[in-house]
C-alpha cells in the first residue's frame, strides 16, 4: 500500500482505527515531499512541528480520546493564510520575514480538527495570477508535466495534492484561484459561496472576492475538507450565519436540470477541452439530468468586470504595505520615501500593475466611467446567474479555456493572460459557488477541468453532481 | 491606446511607487491595453441599474461588547521594521 496515494477520508479512518499511525502517515509524507521537492510547490515545509502534532494525535487515538474530523491527517496551506509562529509570505518579497502572531480562522479549525499542517504552498504573488510564475520565490510546477504550469494562484495547493505531498490543500479563489490550478493539475478544487468560509486571517486581495476553500483528490475528500473549515465566524463580519453538514449530500442527477450557457460554447477555445465538457454534459444526461440551453448575456463583459472590480480593490488593500508594521523596509531619510521605496523594491511587476490599474480606474476623473460600471454591471451579472439558477440546478461549463501551458510562456500583453480566467471570473462577482472536477484529458495527456456552477449555499448538490461525474468516468 | 506619462506618473503617485523610464513607458503600454478592453463594457446598458459593492444582503453585524485580552504588543511588534519595544519607529514626520 503506497500511504501517501490513499485519498483523505481513507486515510483518515485507517489512522482512527489504529491501522495506520499519524506519526507514520505524516513520515511517507515528507518522503514524498523530498522526492518532488523540484516541483516548488511549497515555500515552508513545517516538519517538526508537524511530527509532534501527529504523535499527539497518535497518543490521543492510543489512551481513546476524542479526536477530530482530520485527525492526523496531513493538509498543506497556501501561503496567504496566517499561520501563528509559521512565516506566512504571500509569495511576496515584502513579506519574506513575516511571521503572524495568530491563526486565521480556517487554521485554527483545521487545528481543532486535528489536522497536520505540513507545508505552505507556493502561490502568484498577493494571488494575483493564473500561472505562478509571479512568485517571488520562483515558480511552481505541475506534477502532471513538470514543463508546465500548474495555473494559479493556488499552483501550489494544487500540484502539491496532484503530487500526493498531502490528503488536501487549501487555496484562495478570487477570480478562479483554485478551480483553474485544479483544472490545470487535474485535482478538485471549490470555490465555496461567498461566505460560506471565514476570512479572518486571509491576507485580503480583493474583498468583495476572496474566499477560501479546499483542494483534494476527489469529491468526498473536498466536502470532508470543507466540513471543517465553514462556517460563522465572530472575527468576519462577512461570514454567513450558515452551518450544514457538507459531506451529507447524495450523489446523481437524476431529474435535476443543468443548464448550459451558449455565451460559453460560442466563444472560441481549445477545441479538445470543448469537447471533453460536452461529452461530459452527455454524460450527465444518460445520468438522468435534463439538459437545458440557458443564456447570460452579460458574459462577456464578465472579465473587464472582474478585473476593475480586482485591481481597485487590491490597490486599496495593498496600500497597507508600507515598510512600518511589518514586512521589509527600504532604507530611507524620509518617511514618505520609506513608502515609495519599501513598495518599489519589494512588490513584483504583476502586483505594481494591478496597484497602478486599480488606482486609476478609482481616481478623481475615471471613477464613473470604470469602477462605478463596473459595479452596475456586476449587479446585472449577478441577476442574471440568479434568474438562470432559477430555470435550472446546475450551469455547467468549462473551468479554463485551455489546459496547462508551458512554464516560460511571454505574455508581453498582460491582458491575453487575463483571459485565462474568462470562465471562472463571473462566478465570484455572482458570489455562486462553483466547483472543477477533471473531466478527461487533452492529446499530451493533460487534465481537463469541468466547472459546475451552483446555488449559493449549494455545496452539497455541487459535491453530488460532482461525484456523478466521478464515478461515471471511473 | 497608451496612457501618456504625465498620467502614468500621477497615478504612480497615488500608488506610491516609483518607475525608472523604461518602466514607465512599459507601464503606458500594459495599462493601455488593459484599459482599451475594459471599455468593453460600453456595451453594456446600466442605466437604470444600481451599482453592487459587495453581493451579501447584510447591513449592520452586531456583536455584543465584551472585552477580550488584546495581542500583547511584544508580539505585534516583532514583525516591525524597526521598534523600540513599545512603538513602531519611522523617520520623523514633523518639523
Amino acid at each position: 500500500m503506497d500511504i501517501v496515494k490513499l485519498s483523505l477520508t481513507d486515510v483518515r479512518d485507517k489512522i482512527a482505527a489504529k491501522k495506520l499511525s499519524s506519526v507514520e502517515v505524516t513520515k511517507a509524507i515528507f518522503d514524498r515531499i523530498k522526492e518532488t521537492a523540484d516541483l516548488n510547490t511549497l515555500i515552508t515545509v513545517t516538519e517538526q512541528s508537524a511530527l509532534e502534532k501527529a504523535a499527539e494525535v497518535d497518543g490521543k487515538i492510543a489512551r481513546g480520546e476524542k479526536i477530530g474530523a482530520l485527525a492526523g491527517v496531513p493538509i498543506i496551506v497556501k501561503d496567504n493564510i496566517s499561520t501563528s509562529g509559521i512565516r506566512t509570505t504571500c509569495a511576496s518579497r515584502f513579506l519574506s520575514n513575516y511571521v503572524p502572531p495568530f491563526d486565521a480562522t480556517v487554521i485554527k479549525k483545521l487545528k481543532a480538527a486535528d489536522a497536520v499542517i505540513v507545508g505552505k504552498a507556493n502561490m502568484d504573488e498577493f494571488a494575483m495570477g493564473s500561472s505562478n510564475e509571479n512568485s517571488a520565490f520562483g515558480p511552481v510546477r505541475n506534477a502532471v508535466d513538470p514543463t508546465r504550469v500548474p495555473g494559479g494562484s493556488s499552483g501550489g495547493s494544487a500540484s502539491s495534492v496532484a503530487a500526493f505531498q498531502a490528503f488536501g490543500a487549501l487555496g484562495s479563489d478570487t477570480g478562479g484561484s483554485i478551480r483553474q490550478p485544479a483544472s490545470f493539475c487535474g485535482v478538485v478544487g471549490l470555490k465555496p459561496t461567498y461566505s460560506a468560509v471565514s476570512r479572518f486571517g486571509l491576507v485580503a486581495f480583493a474583498s468583495s472576492l476572496d474566499q477560501i476553500g479546499p483542494i483534494t483528490r476527489c469529491v468526498r475528500d473536498n466536502a470532508e475538507l470543507l466540513n471543517v473549515i465553514a462556517g460563522h465566524d465572530e472575527m468576519d463580519s462577512t461570514s454567513a450565519f450558515v452551518k450544514e453538514d457538507y459531506t451529507d449530500y447524495k450523489t446523481g442527477v437524476k431529474g435535476k436540470t443543468i443548464g448550459i450557457a451558449k455565451e460559453f460554447f460560442d466563444r472560441e477555445f481549445s477545441a479538445e477541452v470543448k469537447n471533453a465538457v460536452l461529452a461530459a454534459a452527455k454524460l450527465y444526461e444518460k445520468a438522468g439530468a435534463v439538459l437545458k440551453e440557458i443564456s447570460i448575456s452579460s458574459f462577456d463583459a464578465a472579465l473587464a468586470t472582474y478585473y476593475i472590480i480586482a485591481c481597485a480593490e487590491a490597490s486599496s488593500n495593498l496600500a497597507r504595505f508600507d515598510g512600518v508594521k511589518y514586512g521589509l523596509r527600504a532604507d530611507a531619510d524620509d518617511y514618505i520615501d520609506i513608502y515609495y521605496k519599501s513598495r518599489t523594491a519589494y512588490f513584483g511587476a504583476e502586483v505594481k500593475r494591478r496597484i497602478m490599474i486599480g488606482n486609476y480606474v478609482l481616481s478623481s476623473g475615471y471613477y464613473d466611467a470604470y469602477y462605478l460600471k463596473a459595479s452596475k454591471v456586476r449587479t446585472k451579472i449577478k441577476a442574471e446567474f440568479d434568474a438562470a439558477l432559477k430555470e435550472c440546478d446546475f450551469i455547467l461549463g468549462p473551468t479554463s479555456p485551455t489546459t496547462a501551458f508551458k512554464l516560460g510562456g511571454d505574455f508581453t500583453d498582460p491582458s491575453e493572460a487575463y483571459t485565462a480566467d474568462i470562465f471562472t471570473v463571473p462566478v465570484n462577482i455572482a458570489g455562486n459557488p462553483a466547483i472543477s472536477i477533471p473531466c478527461g484529458a487533452d492529446k499530451s495527456g493533460l487534465p481537463i477541468g469541468l466547472q459546475l456552477i451552483g446555488r449559493s449555499f449549494g455545496e452539497r448538490e455541487l459535491f453530488g453532481a460532482a461525484e456523478t461525474l466521478e464515478k461515471e468516468l471511473g | 491606446m497608451k496612457i501618456d506619462r504625465k498620467e502614468v506618473l500621477h497615478i504612480a503617485e497615488l500608488s506610491r511607487l516609483t518607475f525608472t523610464e523604461e518602466e514607465l513607458d512599459a507601464m503606458g503600454e500594459q495599462m493601455g491595453s488593459v484599459l482599451e478592453k475594459f471599455r468593453r463594457l460600453d456595451e453594456v446598458d446600466v442605466s437604470d441599474v444600481p451599482p453592487t459593492a459587495h453581493i451579501l444582503p447584510f447591513v449592520n453585524v452586531l456583536r455584543e461588547d465584551k472585552a477580550a485580552e488584546p495581542m500583547p504588543r511584544e508580539e505585534l511588534l516583532k514583525n516591525a521594521p524597526e521598534s523600540d519595544g513599545s512603538a513602531y519607529i519611522v523617520p520623523k514626520v514633523l518639523e
